[in-house]
């Protein structure tokens, strides 16, 4: 049987719609939207154009020697996202939701932001397509991404710092969420993972599959077969699905998602959703979250603030019950010596979320031995992060001042 | 919907006098757990006919800052589920409204659902609102309530459409609770005009209890709102008045709101 045909509200015990009857009628608009939308030529070849010309997909791939000397071996090849418009896969996504929006005749556009990637696509799209926009932020994350915020606010959109609870993208989703139940009727909300109601989770992944698309045909045109492994990071996990589903019915290609640990998946200070919680309902789908004995959410812990979310979407929870794929921790740390390593070995300095797989993957490839060849999703460039990689590794001159 | 619950006897017999029933919200654990115990007992003693118990939550979305505010200082100050029950059954010993528990679904469902039903009966509490809890994804709390014999009150929105209408009205016991305007809670100038078409929206579809929440604040929108509909639920104002000026002032605001009950008799 196929994995690949899944198209929710359910994947297995997983997902569905547990949001408050007001938005049951803005999300039966959109998904019969969508229904119409992915059968409809007209939007394939809009979205395409955009995809091709604005984009610039199909992005490459980059065979690593260098890094890869660190990985037992392993041949490790990247797929490119960083070097997407907007600087993430994060576009892929936007840009068909965007479409959407104009299809349904909404004129202003919200969305959650974590790490600032999502936010800075949103507000590029809705420059691009004329719409109002509102981008919610977690006060924390505006702080530790200062510069994603300015990019947004020269795109034209509207920044909110969100001080409720922990202040980070969980939070951020609960604001714009009940934006969107106030004025829904003409906003759009532009998710930006595979989390949340239906149909986010399947509509968000079919935006995304893209990636997996392109990188096993360009995989199989560089090596003469597939990989033996596809590695991604996971917070929400819309990267991941995006390389994973193209390999779903593959059974010989294994998929890892890393999940960010934090300090460590056995400390409180985690967001290794998979790894150490259970499931739950939260944002709208029943998937595995961080959560304490009385059902609250428990607030995560990363250095990486796109993967700072205590849940995951419900298409990741139910290929780990059926173990289609593997989730496993990589630390803060780990995470920050494999962005300094590809740095320096490969001239490419990725997203601190992307880090994660390519720490995560450092450790296949010694497991894997030198015949494995590895795909890892190289979700975004490191840009956003450079004033935390300066601190991290002390980088910058005391006193010095950029003018 | 079957009018058997202590929740439907209630509102139908402040109809049946002429008004219909007031309904006020306060969260458990605020502004400590004795004195939302103590807040609970003196809305009824002024007026309130049935209380509506909010469990504070982590990720609440369908509330406003008022509300929010007061249920992160419960966490805050240690709340735990527990203290629903404990909270019902004080309120319970003490005043004979019947107390509805309005939480969101998470807590729910690592608690047990069964497990929950059958100690919030235990507790002597009469049934559950739940925000985000759609009848669609209801069937373990429809098996449930319905085993325990408890009250199941589902959300009713303008822009439902009617068929969904129609399955709210079909999954609640208790009351249909109307969602007056498209947002979140908290005091609004001016109760939407939606709610009066909604409340006739959810009669066609067969409703025979409808309350209808959210922007409620002043005696005058009480009044208002039951002209056209069963009962009227205030929430935001009542947790304002209690974080400001203690019990008391609580008290003092349900009396106030409680005569809007007579404004509309004399309507």
């Amino acid at each position: 049987m196929s994995l690949r045909t899944e198209a929710g509200p359910y994947f297995g015990e997983f997902g569905g719609r547990f949001v408050p009857e007001s938005l049951i009628a803005a999300l039966d608009e959109l998904s019969a939207a969508y229904e119409v939308a992915r059968n409809d030529p007209a939007f394939a070849a809009e979205l395409t154009e955009l995809l091709t010309n604005y984009v610039g997909r199909p992005s490459v791939i980059t065979e690593v020697p260098r890094f890869a000397e660190h990985a037992g071996g392993a041949r490790i090849i990247l797929k490119r996202e960083d070097l997407n418009h907007t600087g993430s896969h994060k576009v892929n996504n936007v840009l068909g939701q965007a479409i959407l929006t104009k299809r349904i005749g909404k004129t202003r556009v919200i969305a959650e932001t974590g790490a600032g990637q999502h936010g800075v696509a949103t507000a590029t799209a809705a420059a691009l397509f004329g719409l109002e926009c509102v981008i919610y932020m977690g006060e924390v994350d505006t702080e530790r991404q200062a510069l994603n915020v300015a990019r947004m606010r020269l795109l034209g959109a509207e920044v909110i710092p969100v001080t409720a609870g922990s202040r980070t993208l969980k939070d951020a989703i609960n604001e714009a969420l009940r934006d969107w139940v106030t004025n829904v009727e003409h906003t759009n909300y532009i998710f930006g993972t595979v989390a949340g109601p239906h149909p986010f989770p399947a509509m968000v992944r079919d935006f995304q599959k893209i990636i997996g698309e392109e990188a096993r045909e360009q995989v199989l045109a560089l090596t003469g077969r597939l990989p033996d492994a596809v590695a991604a990071c996971v917070g929400g996990g819309s990267n991941a699905m995006g390389i994973f589903h193209a390999f779903l019915d593959d059974q010989d290609v294994a998929l890892y998602g890393f999940e960010a640990g934090g300090e460590g998946a056995g400390t409180p200070r985690t967001a290794a959703t998979i790894t150490v919680g259970r499931p739950g309902v939260l944002h709208g789908a029943r998937s595995y979250l961080l959560q304490d004995e009385d059902g609250q959410t428990v607030e995560s812990h990363s250095i990486s603030a796109g993967l700072d979310y205590p849940g995951v979407g419900p298409e990741h929870s139910w290929l780990a019950s059926i173990h289609r794929a593997q989730y496993r921790p990589v630390t803060d740390d780990a995470a920050m010596q494999a962005l300094r390593l590809l740095s320096r070995t490969e001239g490419i300095i990725p997203a601190i979320e992307s880090a994660h797989a390519l720490a995560g993957a450092l450790d296949l490839g010694r497991e894997l031995g030198p015949d494995a060849t590895i795909l890892v999703n190289l979700s975004g460039r490191g840009d956003k992060d450079m004033e935390t990689a300066a601190r991290y590794f002390d980088l910058i001159d005391e006193g010095a001042r950029q003018s | 919907m079957t009018a058997t619950s202590a929740t439907a006897s209630t509102i139908r017999a402040r109809v049946d006098a002429g008004s219909g029933a007031l309904v006020g919200y306060l969260p458990v654990g605020f502004p400590s757990l004795g004195g939302s115990i103590d807040a609970a007992v003196a809305l009824v003693e002024n007026g309130v006919d049935i209380l509506e118990l909010g469990l504070p939550y982590s990720d609440p979305v369908m509330d406003g800052p008022v509300i929010q505010a007061a249920t992160q200082r419960a966490l805050a100050d240690g709340f735990r589920l527990r203290d629903g029950f404990t909270a019902v059954q004080a309120i319970a010993q003490q005043v004979s409204a019947p107390i509805l528990i309005m939480t969101y679904w998470n807590p729910v469902v690592q608690f047990g659902v069964d497990r929950f039903a059958d100690e919030l009966a235990a507790a002597g509490g009469a049934g559950l609102i739940t925000p985000d809890l759609i009848p669609d994804e209801a069937s373990t709390w429809l098996d449930a309530s319905e085993r325990v014999g408890l009250d199941r009150v589902f959300l009713a929105a303008p822009s439902s459409t009617d068929a969904r209408l129609r399955r709210s009205v079909e999954a609640s016991r208790g009351f249909v609770y109307a969602v007056s305007t498209m947002g979140i809670t908290g005091a609004r100038a001016d109760v939407d005009q939606a709610a009066r078409g909604l409340v006739g929206r959810l009669r066609e579809q067969g409703a025979d209890s409808t309350c209808v929440g959210i922007g409620i604040s002043t005696a005058a929108q009480v009044a208002e709102v039951l002209e056209y509909a069963d009962g009227a639920i205030v929430g935001s104002a009542i947790v304002k008045a209690l974080g400001d000026g203690g019990v008391e002032a609580a008290g003092e605001l349900a009396a106030e709101l409680a005569t809007g009950k007579q404004l509309a008799r004399s309507a």
